[in-house]
């Protein structure tokens, strides 16, 4: 063409021309941003319309009605004639409950498992290795449906409940044990807790402070627990030494009494436990790894003691490789606890399917689903992102 | 020598021989550094030991001894529990494998399960891999789908509601796995793109898929993507779980391509573009063979994860292998005890999956790696 000889104004030109990257990418992005708002209005639409036309009632008001079914295991009260808010809710803490639970054994099972691992005994090391393999290439719900049936079927009916310990009962109908009876004195011992955290933590900055100036180490976790169990005695002995416990009874038909958690929950705890585990002993197991061997033996030439190598040299180093995975598998063992539905446990997913199947409201009920899981892990997300800037290695 | 001790009175004793060094070598030595190293290490073993002649005996009678093989419920019913009753395998075994596809025609289900697994082994041969595969892939895929569903060369019709068991959960992995690989690539490349609007797209989809359990995104493909569709339209259970796995795994190996993205330093990209590549030549020829081969562990564990999540939409109602289980004995009350037996089973057929792909992965990182080994 006659006008590409012409001498152009090249910038004025060429911010508006296909060759320009800049105008590429704007280019790009509403071509973009516009698919995805044609796609969100045709859904959209469509969702309208069909709501309207089935005659399906759309809007979260349905919250106050009472819900209509009971609920077996709350950690609140709860009875049928309550609204369906409050369903939620008992649905919600029933997650968190197992979620906590789980996570705490998992935890311990996972480092214990990891650690043997890199044992030196090798029957040991052979165990450890043979149960991640096993328990981490099994789909977690068949396992949960697995051990649901085994509690079933290898534990006696209630009537010939197990009886392990004093006051420990375990049968079909769940796990029954003690809990202390709430006596008023209890919040001193609460308190007595906290007074003695709070000592316990100014005699560690005490003690640095010390180990700083004078640079003569002193023991700083013995005493801290110490300090800390001697205030909870404390607020123990000021409450009246307060010793009755709720024990849990057998009677002709069934145990009545107590604390008491049903085979479902065992199920799932124990399941979604011993599969994380698998995951958190591999995660252990290569933190562990990923400390080079030289800088132990460098700890150890300055003479630190093996005690002092791990807490000083090895955990700090491993630990900033293990703390993101791990999170990560917290989260999927709260995610994964939604597999509750399968075996009947009522935690949040289960509520909402049978509030789904009652009252029709599938894209609330769903939304409501996926509102509490995005929340927890958007905020645990959130609380990892400011840990790692925090123990990230410092660099220019 | 010179250090001989001599008494003054110029007599000749020699000093007493050192003990032999504790042995470290042989049996003796082997045992003595792994089983017997320490006093923990003794405990262990013995512990261990202890336990397994306590356990191992009675599950080897349960499991092998006293076991009923044959299907026969009377006398598995006989066992009280004494033994296992393999018998439900024998008698369910079709059942379990292919769920409610027409008895006579299930040689279908079995061919189908046969070429997937044959072109699964062909993609995992190392001579194997060129452009070919691909081709071939659409090809087992297309024989997959006319074998399962008939319709054509004389095979009657065979609806997806009656697809089961074993070739189910090949199929919603391998299409879930070769679905979402592309996208996770894009939404990875999205994520790291200077377009901001692109980038918070990518985002958005990343975190709220990772935000979620699967089994609301099932429901969701379950209950609410029909009311998605215009009038008149329906789509297939099938394909609409199948989108919700390809979302859900796009969205975990996106963050893992993303790892491999980072790690490929900018001096690599600054390259490229000196070259006067442009921005797809540089990705597809210079960042993502290096990116993807960094993570190859990763991304084999995010196959394994979808592969062992496709047991989850047994709770929308399709009988995957998991579904097909309680679909075999739930409705048989002879066969209903041994439920144990047959969930061994399929966990079983589960693990050998997954260690299988956990085993590759290992020898695919050790060969991948051997062009950067420096001898």
């Amino acid at each position: 063409m006659a006008d590409t000889l012409a001498p152009k104004p090249a910038l004025q030109r060429r911010r508006w021309s296909w060759r320009s990257q800049a105008f590429r990418g704007v280019v790009y992005q509403v071509v973009a941003i516009s698919v995805i708002a044609l796609v969100a209005w045709f859904l959209t639409s469509n969702t309208l319309t069909n709501l309207r036309v089935r005659g399906i009632q759309s809007g979260f008001d349905f919250l106050i009605q009472p819900a209509g079914f009971g609920i077996g295991e709350t950690v609140i009260e709860f009875d049928s004639s309550n609204p369906y808010w409050k369903a939620f809710l008992v649905g919600l803490t029933n997650t968190i409950r197992v979620a906590i639970i789980g996570i705490l054994i998992a935890t311990v099972m996972g480092t214990l498992i990891g650690i043997g691992r890199l044992s030196r005994n090798f029957l040991l090391r052979g165990v450890c290795t043979a149960y991640v393999e096993l328990f981490r290439n099994i789909p977690v719900l068949l396992q949960l449906l697995m051990w649901y049936l085994l509690l079933n079927e290898l534990l006696p009916p209630v009537i010939d409940a197990l009886n392990p310990a004093p006051g420990i009962y375990l049968s079909k109908g769940g796990l029954a044990f003690p809990v202390p009876v709430w006596a008023p004195g209890f919040g001193l011992i609460v308190a007595g807790a906290l007074a003695g955290a709070a000592l316990a933590w100014l005699y560690r900055r005490w003690a640095l402070s010390q180990f700083v100036l004078t640079g003569r180490a002193r023991p700083v976790w013995w005493p801290a627990l110490a300090i800390f169990v001697v205030g909870i005695v404390g607020g123990w002995v000021a409450a009246g030494t307060p010793t009755a416990l709720d024990m849990p009874e057998k009677t002709q038909f069934n145990v009545a009494g107590g604390g008491a958690v049903t085979p479902e929950f065992l199920a799932l705890t124990m399941g979604l436990a011993i599969y994380t585990a698998a995951f958190i002993a591999e995660i252990v197991r290569s933190g562990i790894q990923a400390v080079p061997w030289g800088q132990i033996e460098a700890a150890s030439s300055l003479g630190l003691t093996r005690n002092r190598q791990l807490k000083l040299v090895l955990l700090p180093q491993a630990l900033r490789v293990i703390i993101p995975p791990l999170t990560n598998q917290y989260l999927n063992l709260t995610k994964n606890s939604s597999l509750a539905v399968a075996i009947g446990y009522p935690d949040l997913v289960s509520i909402s399917n049978t509030t789904l199947n009652q009252t029709g409201r599938a894209v609330e009920c769903i939304t409501i689903i996926m509102a509490v899981y995005l929340t927890m892990s958007l905020s645990t997300a959130a609380l990892m992102n400011w840990y790692n800037a925090r123990v990230a290695i410092k660099e220019r | 020598m010179s250090a001989i001790s001599a008494d003054s009175a110029g007599g000749f004793t020699p000093v007493a021989a050192r003990p032999a060094p504790v042995v470290t070598r042989g049996a003796v030595g082997w045992l003595r550094r792994n089983l017997f190293g320490s006093v923990g290490s003794t405990l262990a073993t013995l512990t261990i030991v202890a336990a397994l002649f306590y356990y191992v005996p009675g599950f080897i009678d349960w499991a092998v001894v006293n076991a009923v093989a044959q299907p026969d419920v009377a006398a598995c019913r006989a066992l009280d529990g004494a033994g296992a009753c393999w018998g439900v395998i024998a008698e369910k075994y079709r059942l379990i494998l292919f769920g409610r596809f027409p008895f006579d025609e299930q040689w279908r289900p079995l061919a189908a399960t046969g070429l997937m697994l044959a072109m699964l082994v062909a993609s995992c041969t190392r001579p194997l891999w060129s452009r070919w595969l691909l081709i071939a892939w659409m090809v087992v895929f297309a024989a997959f789908f006319v074998l399962m569903h008939g319709g054509v060369l004389g095979l009657s019709d065979v609806e997806t509601d009656r697809w089961g068991g074993l070739p189910l959960t090949l199929l919603l992995s391998t299409i879930g796995i070769a679905a979402a690989f592309p996208l996770a690539v894009l939404v990875a490349l999205g994520r790291r793109s200077h377009l901001p609007a692109l980038r918070t797209i990518c985002i958005v989809y990343v975190e709220l898929i990772r935000g979620v359990p699967l089994i609301s995104v099932l429901f969701m493909a379950s209950f609410m993507f029909p009311l998605f569709m215009p009038q008149g339209v329906s789509i297939n259970v099938l394909v609409r779980v199948l989108v919700g796995i390809t979302l859900f795994a796009a969205a975990y190996l996106a963050e893992v391509v993303r790892g491999g993205l980072q790690a490929i330093p900018s001096g690599q990209h600054e390259a490229a573009a000196s070259l006067g590549l442009s921005y797809w030549q540089t990705q597809r020829k210079i960042v993502l063979p290096q990116a993807l081969r960094l993570v190859v562990p990763s991304i084999m564990n995010s196959f394994i994860s979808t592969f062992k999540d496709t047991s989850l939409v047994t709770i929308v109602s399709l009988y995957e292998l998991t579904g097909s289980v309680t679909l075999a004995l739930a409705g048989d009350s002879n066969w209903r005890p041994f439920f144990t037996e047959a969930y061994l089973f399929i966990a079983a057929i589960y693990w050998v999956f997954c260690f299988a792909m956990s085993r590759y992965s290992q020898w695919v990182e050790q060969h991948l790696n051997v062009g950067h080994r420096r001898a």
